[in-house]
């Protein structure tokens, strides 16, 4: 399908919106769609996890895992960007990592939890512990440099560099 | 009881609206994608149970998509009540909304529940504070799918964390002018904020209304990501005042506001594209002091009260898109005094 926008790239972003009251489907190239603000997240996602699949195919082929729960495969969840449920973020959790880490270039959850009462507001100065940080991606780069996974590897390091960095500069 | 819509917001003339809403998902389902028709009714059931069983049931009514006529529907996402992804297939669908319509519960959406709540001009407090309520009383009776590392569980990775998007709704007519929001769009996106057109087709948004709203949700808390994104807004704020200023010095402009606020008040056919221009020249004349008896509230109830699909609820039959026009520009005339 063919952007909708500028009439040349093929589109990958759809979005859904109500013009003059009936409900239309527009599809954006991905160049389009960062142009009008549908960009990068959802769009690169979907790219990345494409890409993902691709350079792990041989990893993923050998045991052609399925959730237990729901009965997704992989291969299903890279191709649409949607996890099947709640069990395959653990059942696909070395894989699918990555692509978290790319999205929100975070894998740590802060914020409300399920069961307190109310959202526990926390001030920033709490919200990272640099030494701890820092050890904890140092831990996760010698795994995924074992892993062969040189991709995510690199996003670790240089993470770590700018961590360090910014410590140093406190410290002096 | 008065709509959100139709209270006065604060007076700066460029935020309309504060919205915040949480994606949840119940543990024991797969995600929506993958639900019988069954399972989505079942969980129908369950969200309207557990909100029923809550101190806040009282105001909250409840929408199944499939039993509502196509007008019902898309006047739900004309109202911002809804996302037009939910009225795509109604089918297994429902919406629970509050009377005063600030808060929304769309279930079985892209995720099992979509807490929403919308409050008029800048209220990022207010908005956070009640889907926080509302999120901590459902999850009294429904167990949400977490992860202590990813946080809240959720259909597309993109949520994941917090589940949180918090967005503003923005009227920046000046920046349009200038050419400089698909800049500011760019290098927002790599700030993990976007902008984005509220009104009209994808390529083309209508009166200068933009959507600001957070991307990132996990790795930072509501309050953090809340904080970034008024950091933003605060930017964008100044500039499109500073261009506010400028634009209205110049002649033409003050004649278009003039004019614009002319034909609202006399037009006897009024399209719905006509509509929404005219009202951003209107709504930059109130904010820059060039119209002064026209409120920014009734500009905001009028805008969601001529929509094509939430004009035809509201005079209770379906009517063909001239008849429309006549009504709308009516109720211009009667809304906006003489």
């Amino acid at each position: 399908m063919i952007c909708q926008s500028c009439g040349k790239n093929n589109a990958t972003t759809f979005v859904k919106t109500i013009v003059n009251g009936v409900l239309s489907e527009y599809a954006l190239c991905p160049e389009c769609a960062k142009q009008l603000g549908y960009s990068s997240f959802l769009s690169d996602f979907d790219f990345h996890f494409g890409n993902l699949l691709s350079q792990n195919r041989d990893a993923a082929k050998a045991p052609d895992l399925e959730c237990p729960f729901c009965g997704a495969t992989f291969e299903e969840i890279a191709k649409s960007g949607k996890v099947g449920c709640a069990n395959c973020y653990q059942v696909f959790y070395d894989r699918l990592l990555p692509s978290i880490q790319r999205i929100h270039g975070n894998t740590r959850h802060q914020g409300k939890r399920p069961g307190s009462a109310a959202l526990v507001l926390r001030p920033h100065a709490d919200v990272s512990r640099p030494q701890e940080l820092v050890a904890e991606k140092q831990r996760a780069l010698e795994k995924a440099i074992k892993e062969q996974d040189f991709e995510y590897a690199a996003i670790l390091r240089d993470e770590i560099k700018a961590l360090t960095i910014k410590e140093d500069g406190e410290d002096a | 009881m008065l709509k959100w819509y139709e209270k006065a917001g604060t007076e700066d003339g460029v935020i309309i609206s504060t919205r915040v809403r949480f994606a949840r998902n119940l543990r024991e389902y797969p995600f929506p994608d993958r639900l019988t028709l069954r399972q989505r009714e079942e969980i129908v059931e369950k969200v309207w149970d557990a909100l029923s069983a809550s101190p806040i049931a009282q105001g909250f009514s409840r929408k199944n998509l499939s039993e509502l006529s196509e007008i019902e529907r898309v006047s739900l996402v004309e109202r911002h009540l809804v996302s037009p992804e939910l009225i795509s297939s109604p089918e297994g669908r429902a919406a629970f909304i509050y009377e005063d319509e600030s808060i929304s519960i769309m279930v079985n959406e892209e995720d099992h529940l979509r807490i929403q709540v919308m409050q008029e001009g800048y209220n990022f407090e207010k908005a956070l504070e009640l889907a926080d309520q509302i999120d901590s009383l459902l999850n009294e009776k429904l167990s949400f799918a977490f992860d202590s590392d990813l946080g809240y569980l959720t259909q597309c990775p993109t949520n994941l964390g917090t589940g949180m998007r918090a967005s503003l709704m923005l009227h920046l007519p000046a920046l349009q002018e200038s050419g400089s929001i698909t800049r500011i769009s760019a290098s927002l996106s790599r700030l993990g904020i976007a902008i984005r057109g509220t009104y009209g087709e994808a390529s083309r948004p209508v009166g200068a209304i933009y959507q600001l709203s957070n991307q990132l949700s996990l790795g930072l808390g509501e309050q953090e990501a809340i904080d970034n994104l008024k950091d933003i807004a605060a930017q964008l704020l100044e500039r499109e005042k500073t261009a506010r200023k400028k634009l209205c010095e110049n002649l033409t402009v003050q004649d278009q506001i003039a004019r614009s606020i002319g034909i609202l008040k006399s037009a006897r056919l009024l399209s719905a594209d006509e509509f929404m221009r005219l009202v951003s020249n209107v709504r930059l004349g109130i904010s820059e002091g060039l119209i002064r008896n026209v409120s920014p509230e009734a500009i905001n109830a009028l805008t969601i009260h001529v929509q094509p699909a939430t004009i035809q609820l509201r005079s209770g039959k379906p009517l063909s898109a001239s008849e429309r026009d006549a009504l709308r520009a009516q109720l211009c005339c009667e809304g906006l005094p003489g």
